[in-house]
């Protein structure tokens, strides 16, 4: 009986302040991480307690997405809190841990340090891109008393300074990492779901289809992605879903390459030609036995194409064929900076640092995904 | 009849020429019965197991005959029925128990995914009856083991999970290519034991393919010996391991090692090897390697006679009777 209140009194607890349930129960790793959050997303409700509740009845889409993502995070805080601390209370720990080779594969990544942090860092930069309208001191593109407020060098009100315009550079940086983030990603989820189905057709059935699905890949490989978005924006405006799509459509085709080499070879194995004496039809067989057990290079290539991505946008963007200002995306902060390097090294070097610890971190994550699914440790048991 | 398969003919189409795996061979499968198909490694046995459920890889193709499982022709059906009858009318076991399983999903999911497929269970049904296959395919504890992943399977147990896959779909014949060769003796006995005991179960009908003669005596009620492509004999079990008429299965007979023969009585065994089959012997394929083949060997391959009701045999030197 006594247990039992003290049980209810640990999910009210837990319920309360997410975190503090594990903590009690021993799991201080878990415990510490979700009070970290929990307290973060009430911090900055309270302190831009104005702009959350006004973010609702906002006509920006960015603002109210922005507010409903700090409620949704709270609220799944506090769910998985509750489930979770009520999970480790009735259930006895599991003595068998699972033993899939992703969840081997997960163990050994988390035992990669440099590639946890980067994870982190990486999380942390989208979710501070999504609060952006929230976060952001400053309005990221209005221009007040431009004499008085121009190059101001990083202090207490403008921790990044200010621009040729006086415009705040953290808020600019907030906004702009929107952009840079989600080109990365966008882009990169085109190119690899393109690029894996389309492989994986193409090795599969082989002989001709897999010739004519391939010589398509030369020919759009020959395109020089560079010179077709000079084109491409002498004739349309440059704007975010264009960029994305520029540059989703013109990198597939290398993830099409090496997963059809890979496809090649899978489908030599029995397992394959199991699940077709199985009566598996192809759509199945390719769907649910080949692209998974092809997974583990595509993940790797993923992590090292966004980063990728993110400076290529960024390129674009600096040479004024992106992202046009006044929208910022760190390219063209970049881009606007370089004028003022000698008088104001902060304009270039804060969006420039952002780009670059950005693309260190996926390529780190990438390095980590590797190491992790390294198909020779793959079968190695972790008991 | 439950499978009657007429002149069947699978050709490899290759650089340095036509490689005739299976070569024009007719044979007969009853409900319920179980036929050996034997042979020296490379003489075309598997390919003909491919070919019946049309699965043989490219350059390879199946160039003729006829294959009527339950009244219909397997090579004349539309692909979408094909896939019903792969694992639903005929299933198949695979001689890499490991191999033949996915390595990135559970038994479970495995098991799940055919009985989803052929049986049309939703797949809190489909999990039930994974575990009771598992459970009837002789795995302890199949409600945890169907959590497990092929590689903390033993191989003993990754073969039986494959045969559960395989009598999933309900099938009436069972394709079994060379089930025991990759496990150890005493899981090769385990094996044999427990498709027997599936055969009596659902009544299935089993096309054993093998080389081992052990198993072959075992298992089957008629035997067909395989060579180059062709069958030179068949036989019931019984009359083949008393009295083997082909020199070629006296060869595979004598070449088993026996418990209680004679100390110094040598192993003898075939000599020579099975021929590169783009350049085969005129004539009886076998006369090279034969003890008592001639000159009249060397012309044409002899057909394959009856010798008696229930025999025949592919040899000049076999009388009838």
């Amino acid at each position: 009986m006594k247990r039992r209140s003290q049980s209810n009194h640990l999910i009210l607890l837990a319920a309360l302040l997410p975190g503090v349930g594990h903590i009690v129960l021993g799991k201080r790793g878990r415990g510490i991480r979700l009070l970290v959050v929990t307290i973060a997303v009430i911090l900055v409700m309270y302190w831009r307690w104005e702009v959350f509740v006004s973010a609702f009845h906002s006509t920006r889409i960015d603002h109210w997405l922005a507010a409903v993502f700090l409620i949704v995070s709270l609220a799944a805080s506090v769910t998985y809190s509750v489930w979770d601390v009520r999970r480790l209370l009735t259930e006895i720990p599991m003595a068998t841990r699972g033993k899939s080779p992703y969840q081997l594969a997960r163990r050994r990544f988390r035992a990669n340090r440099l590639a946890v942090t980067a994870v982190y860092v990486i999380t942390a930069f989208y979710i501070l891109a999504v609060l952006a309208p929230l976060l952001a001191p400053y309005d990221p593109s209005a221009i007040t008393d431009v004499l008085k407020t121009r190059f101001l060098p990083p202090s207490m009100d403008h921790p990044f300074g200010t621009d040729a315009f006086g415009r705040d550079l953290l808020s600019r940086a907030l906004y702009g990492a929107r952009v840079s983030l989600s080109v990365g990603l966008l882009a990169v989820m085109i190119a690899i779901s393109m690029g894996t189905v389309y492989g994986a057709v193409a090795g599969y059935f082989g002989g001709f289809i897999d010739n004519v699905l391939m010589r398509i890949v030369d020919v759009v490989i020959a395109i020089p992605t560079f010179f077709l978005m000079l084109m491409l924006v002498g004739i349309f405006e440059a704007n975010l879903v264009f960029l994305v799509l520029i540059l989703g459509l013109t990198s597939w085709p290398g993830t099409a390459r090496f997963i059809r080499g890979e496809i090649l070879s899978l489908k030599q194995r029995e397992f394959t030609e199991a699940a077709r004496a199985i009566g598996l039809p192809n759509r199945l067989i390719i769907f649910r036995h080949l692209i998974p057990n092809a997974l583990s290079p595509v993940l790797v290539s993923t992590a090292l194409m966004i980063g990728g991505m993110i400076g290529a946008e960024a390129g674009l963007s600096f040479l004024g064929i992106g992202i046009r200002p006044p929208t910022p995306s760190w390219g063209n902060m970049i881009s606007q900076g370089k004028d003022a390097l000698l008088v104001a090294w902060w304009v270039a070097f804060f969006p420039g640092a952002l780009l670059a610890l950005t693309v260190v971190c996926f390529n780190l994550l990438a390095d980590g995904i590797r190491d992790a699914l390294d198909p020779k440790a793959l079968m190695q048991r972790f008991v | 009849m439950l499978l009657e398969v007429e002149n069947l003919t699978s050709h490899f189409f290759l650089d340095e020429g036509v490689l005739r795996a299976v070569d024009g061979i007719s044979f007969d499968v009853n409900e319920g019965e179980t036929v050996a198909l034997v042979g020296e490694s490379g003489c075309g046995k598997t390919i003909v197991a491919l070919s019946l459920l049309n699965l043989i890889p490219s350059p390879g193709r199946v160039v003729g005959g006829r294959i009527v499982f339950n009244g219909e022709d397997l090579l004349q059906m539309e692909a979408e029925r094909l896939r019903e009858i792969r694992g639903g009318g005929i299933g198949m076991i695979f001689q890499e128990p490991g191999a033949a399983l996915n390595p990135v999903f559970t038994i479970g999911s495995q098991i799940s995914e055919v009985l989803r497929l052929h049986r049309g269970l939703n797949r809190r049904e489909a999990e039930a009856e994974a575990i009771r296959l598992l459970g009837e395919t002789g795995i302890p504890e199949p409600e945890k083991r169907i959590k497990a992943y092929p590689f903390e399977f033993s191989g003993g147990m990754r073969q039986r999970a494959v045969i559960a896959i395989a009598i999933s779909g309900r099938p009436r014949l069972l394709i079994a290519d060379e089930p025991t060769t990759a496990l150890d003796t005493t899981v090769q006995a385990e094996i044999v034991d427990l498709l027997r005991y599936l055969q009596a179960q659902h009544k299935m009908a089993i096309l054993l393919i093998t080389h081992d003669m052990g198993v072959v005596a075992e298992m089957a009620e008629r035997v067909m010996v395989m060579y180059t492509g062709k069958i030179v004999e068949v036989a019931g079990v019984c009359e083949l391991f008393r009295e083997p008429k082909h020199p070629y299965t006296s060869g595979l007979l004598n070449s088993i090692p026996r418990l209680g023969a004679g100390r110094k009585e040598p192993l003898r065994g075939i000599p020579g090897a099975v021929p590169d089959f783009l350049d085969l012997p005129s004539g009886c394929t076998f006369h090279p390697r034969c003890p008592i083949g001639d000159e009249s060997c060397i012309s044409e391959f002899p057909s394959l006679r009856s010798i008696s009701p229930e025999r025949k045999c592919a040899c000049y030197k076999v009388e009838a009777g």
